[in-house]
């Protein structure tokens, strides 16, 4: 039987030998650069520079002429809808390398990193090919989406003369994947990231399913009527495990608050103001406060809760400043 | 874009370039990688992406390097050159959200007239894009 390392090592030795080879025959453009497909462009990606479309303006312009976006450089050479299609692009030493990782199990590609230099601005009629170095293959890394390797790949394009016009590095990570690929279902990631909401259990579930309904309780000790927050099972006071509770007013006063700058983390606006509200009623509540430049927020502030939707599943109290 | 376009005496080490917010739209995203050439599934076909554990089609490398460079030349106009674009990629752009590009001066080379522009792309999920483009700008005669 293999060992993982021996398997490892044996993978590595065959990624050596990729290292510092040309990927194949030079790729080469199907259309010279050309009017339409420079017109396209600008108009899938809105950019209106006359120096692409416009003969006139271009000519009176440094360019002297039409010329193509500088960032179009690569679609000169794709292949189009051969992408698409398993198995219609010949083999050579890069898909070559991308399928061999995938065979040990790094199945996923992301690009990271990509450099672009310009030599000249290409103009229509010009013939575009490029040739690719695979520059290097990194050690084993671990990375947020999974262990893998990064690939740096360096493609050189050059004009009908064989004059270069330009160059490209470009890296990809080669990965397993830390979460296997999700199924296509509406559970897929959401196309945007939502605010983390708290599990609803036992002893909590109650002030949630009030909060959906737009309203803010407090939970109160049936025995001693101490009041408390967040909910919980048992009076800290008297330790009695029989409660109700009491609607808040929603007025309050700033006791403490800090503003989050970092981490950024998807789904919430920084700079957050996350606050300890002193409620009219005699218990605290963690929340944000909004509805005022973050700065504005001062120890002693008075602020109002209302219920509102943050995100399409989510509604929390958050407090604004009482005008 | 900028009718008169930005001279390079006109420049200065901490500049900032007029925020410019993307809509992300699917048309948007499935345009620009079919006008690039790139028919990679995953930024064209839904449920190629889903498979991948995305919730929709989102942009390819080269429609966000074309929308940084026109961020660039939306600002410093029909006589500026782009010399290089260098970025690194972020969370993804998928439909539904907006990017908004922000830029600052962050060099100027005066014998080759080119400024260096530190951009960043942010959607939703913070930093798409960001990265250094060096542009050559007019010159006084």
């Amino acid at each position: 039987m293999t060992r993982p390392d021996d398997r490892k090592r044996e993978l590595e030795a065959k990624l050596r030998a990729y290292v510092g080879a040309d990927i194949g025959a030079p790729e080469v453009g199907e259309d010279p650069v050309n009017e339409p497909m420079i017109r396209h462009w600008c108009q899938a990606l809105g950019d209106a520079n006359p120096a692409y479309t416009d003969p006139e303006r271009a000519k009176r312009s440094v360019h002297e002429g039409i010329v193509a976006p500088p960032t179009m450089l690569q679609a000169w050479v794709l292949q189009g809808i051969d992408m698409a299609i398993p198995g219609a692009l010949p083999m050579n030493k890069q898909r070559e390398l991308h399928a061999l990782l995938s065979e040990y199990g790094y199945t996923s590609v992301v690009a990271t990193d990509t450099e672009q230099t310009y030599e000249r601005y290409l103009r229509p009629g010009d013939q575009i090919s490029a040739t690719t170095v695979i520059e290097s293959v990194s050690e084993e890394k671990a990375t947020a989406l999974g262990i893998g390797y990064f690939i740096d790949t360096r493609t050189t394009f050059r004009d009908q003369d064989g004059a270069e016009v330009g160059s490209m590095t470009f890296r990809v990570l080669k990965f397993k994947p830390s979460q296997p690929p999700q199924v296509a279902t509406a559970d897929a990631a959401p196309a945007r990231p939502q605010r983390l909401r708290a599990p609803r259990a036992h002893d909590n579930g109650w002030w949630w399913e009030a909060i959906d309904r737009g309203e803010l309780r407090i939970q109160k000790c049936s025995a001693c009527g101490e009041l408390r927050h967040p909910p919980r099972p048992m009076c800290g006071k008297c330790q009695s495990t029989e409660w109700e509770s009491i609607a808040a007013s929603g007025r309050g006063t700033v006791y403490s608050y800090v503003v989050m700058h970092h981490p950024p983390i998807p789904g919430y606006e920084f700079p957050l103001p996350v606050a300890l509200i002193d409620l009219e009623e005699g218990t605290r509540i963690v929340s944000n406060v909004v509805g005022c430049p973050p700065e504005d927020v001062h120890i002693g502030m008075p602020v109002e809760a209302s219920v509102d939707a943050v995100g399409d599943e989510l509604k929390l109290p958050l407090f604004r400043p009482v005008q | 874009m900028s009718a008169q376009g930005i001279r390079f005496d006109g420049v200065k080490v901490g500049d900032t370039l007029p925020e410019l917010a993307i809509e992300l739209t699917a048309s948007l995203i499935v345009g620009g990688a079919l006008a690039s050439r790139d028919y990679t599934p995953v930024h064209h076909d839904r449920a190629a992406a889903q498979a991948q554990g995305m919730s929709d089609v989102f942009m390819n490398i080269l429609t966000t390097n074309g929308l940084v460079g026109r961020y660039v030349t939306d600002w410093a106009g029909i006589d500026a050159v782009i010399k290089r674009v260098a970025i690194k990629l972020g969370g993804p752009n998928l439909p539904g959200d907006t990017m908004r590009m922000t830029g600052t001066v962050k060099a100027v080379h005066a014998g080759e007239g080119v400024v260096e522009v530190e951009i960043a792309g942010k959607n939703a999920w913070g930093n798409h894009v960001t990265g250094t483009v060096s542009v050559a700008l007019p010159q006084p005669a």
